[in-house]
């Protein structure tokens, strides 16, 4: 039945170009809910910028994006975002809890006074990612598994139709990366939210992935795993040869030039 | 003599407008200043006090209301470090240039005027203790339009200032946010100017939320104690200011200060 329901992000022929960069060209996707997509490619090939543009911060240069049936930027409340790990200030005033009373209504107007309807959906997030114990504890003295853990939390406590995720697993160890990856997709289920990921590393969500959006050359490829991530659809798609090694489960690409990752830093 | 404190309670009559108005100011200051700590704007406050003696001093000696030129002054430079300063590394170099413009400015239109010394250093300094009806009038009318709005705004505000990534994904208008509080701060500014004086505003905007945040990072504890703290400064500087016959500055900032260094204590013993 999934098929019949409207799309939570509908894409159609958007064109993003900074002057004579061009990003993307004719983008078309329909994300459905509960649909899992990695948005993949290397560096500048605009994964942050689709991301912007669906929350209505980077106007196109040609085409439309609706969300949730509206034109993007006038839906953000439906969506959950979760930031890439960064490491907070000390001194920032704001227990973990606090961080997910913030995506439940922080961006409503007037005073936060506490109501019984706020502190019962943020116990039950809590319990979702098992984090009682770390609820009164100061934000920056999370460790960065620990925070991104509430990162998801905080994205979820609003039962988001759609959730973006920017990068959320880097600066994480495995072990973290794994269970922060797991904890999403458990969300997403729970929600029925559609999740648009962006990662330059699609090992740790490869066994949740439904379709891969891959960005390179100002072009794009969008397919089951399978589909997208084979030597031959990457070679044209970069117009050079790449290697798509498969190795004990995880996926390498190799022969991407890529200045911001060093050679022995593979990725994909 | 600094303190002399016969005759005290025939005193406190006469300083009953002072005490409103610093309690007023203290309430303002100490919410305030929560959001000028997370939002990372000390200096720019600073900067913001001296244009806003620029303005007070022109007022003084063109005649018109003090208190007037001293807004104007605020919301002038409150509106170019909000327009120019951006981004923290950007905005502390513009408060910095704008800082000894409005000093100087200041200075220039003080040493023009004739009138007598005391409103001349109360600009600088403070001059509560003589605090008349209009000018409670004043006060307590900016206090309580920046209570109002603070109330209005103050979730998504702080959305923006503690989380603004985020914030920004979820639709919170962080920028419209960003330029109500820059009003908000001048108006706080030109406020307290007047009781505390150009120089020591920090010690009310400042110094009561910088304490509060050494013991507690829980918000609203934070913004609590950060109240608490600047109506003790203030009303406490006033009461031992009548006692001695001096300005009541040197006082409040004296009772802020320490109250920051016990805070440190505690946070320091708590480690």
């Amino acid at each position: 039945m999934a098929e019949q329901k409207p799309a939570v992000v509908r894409i159609q022929n958007a064109t993003l170009s900074y002057g004579e960069t061009t990003l993307w060209t004719d983008l078309n996707i329909e994300v459905k809910p509960n649909e899992f997509i990695a948005v993949i490619g290397s560096n500048g090939s605009g994964k942050t910028s689709l991301l912007r543009a669906i929350l209505g911060q980077e106007p196109l240069t040609t085409g439309q994006i609706t969300v949730v049936g509206k034109p993007a930027g006038q839906a953000n409340h439906r969506i959950g975002y979760i930031p890439q790990h960064r490491s907070t200030d000390t001194d920032v005033p704001l227990r973990a809890r606090d961080l997910l009373r913030l995506g439940y209504d922080g961006h409503r107007w007037g005073l936060p006074l506490p109501t019984r309807k706020m502190r019962a959906r943020v116990n039950h997030v809590l319990d979702c990612i098992s984090g009682h114990e770390l609820a009164d504890k100061p934000v920056g003295t999370l460790s960065g598994g620990q925070l991104q853990r509430f990162r998801v939390g905080q994205a979820v406590i609003g039962s988001p139709d759609l959730i973006l995720a920017d990068e959320p697993l880097s600066a994480l160890d495995l072990h973290q990366q794994q269970a922060v990856a797991n904890l999403i997709d458990e969300e997403r289920r729970e929600h029925q939210a559609a999740v648009l990921f962006v990662t330059h590393d699609v090992n740790p969500i490869l066994g949740m992935v439904d379709r891969v959006l891959y960005l390179a050359n100002g072009r794009f490829r969008i397919g089951t795993p399978d589909e997208v991530l084979r030597s031959d659809v990457l070679s044209e798609l970069y117009g050079t040869a790449v290697d798509v090694v498969r190795n004990q489960g995880r996926i390498v690409v190799v022969g991407v030039q890529d200045h911001h990752h060093h050679p022995d830093e593979e990725w994909v | 003599m600094i303190f002399n404190f016969n005759d005290y309670a025939d005193l406190l009559p006469l300083i009953t407008n002072s005490l409103i108005a610093g309690a007023l100011l203290a309430l303002v200051g100490g919410l305030m200043g929560v959001f000028v700590n997370t939002r990372d704007m000390s200096f720019a406050v600073h900067g913001i006090s001296e244009l806003s003696f620029a303005g007070a001093s022109f007022a003084l000696l063109a005649g018109t209301d003090v208190v007037l030129g001293s807004i104007a002054g605020s919301l002038v430079a409150a509106g170019l470090i909000g327009v120019l300063g951006a981004r923290a590394r950007e905005r502390n170099s513009i408060v910095a240039v704008l800082m000894p413009a409005g000093l100087g400015l200041g200075i220039l239109a003080i040493s023009l005027y004739r009138g007598t010394a005391l409103n001349k250093f109360g600009l600088l300094t403070g001059q509560i203790v003589s605090v008349d009806v209009p000018q409670l009038a004043w006060l307590a009318g900016i206090s309580i339009f920046i209570l109002a709005v603070l109330a209005l705004i103050w979730r998504p505000l702080a959305f923006a200032s503690l989380d603004p990534e985020v914030a920004t994904a979820r639709g919170v208008p962080t920028r419209l946010l960003s330029f109500v509080f820059m009003l908000l701060l001048g108006l706080a500014v030109a406020a307290s100017v007047q009781v505390v004086g150009a120089l020591l505003v920090l010690s009310l905007l400042v110094t009561p939320a910088a304490a509060a945040l050494r013991v507690t990072k829980v918000p609203a504890l934070m913004a609590l104690l950060s109240v608490v703290f600047a109506l003790t400064s203030v009303l406490g500087g006033i009461l031992l200011a009548v006692g001695a016959g001096l300005p009541i500055s040197p006082y409040v900032t004296s009772v802020s200060f320490l109250i920051y260094v016990v805070c440190r204590l505690i946070e320091r013993i708590r480690k």
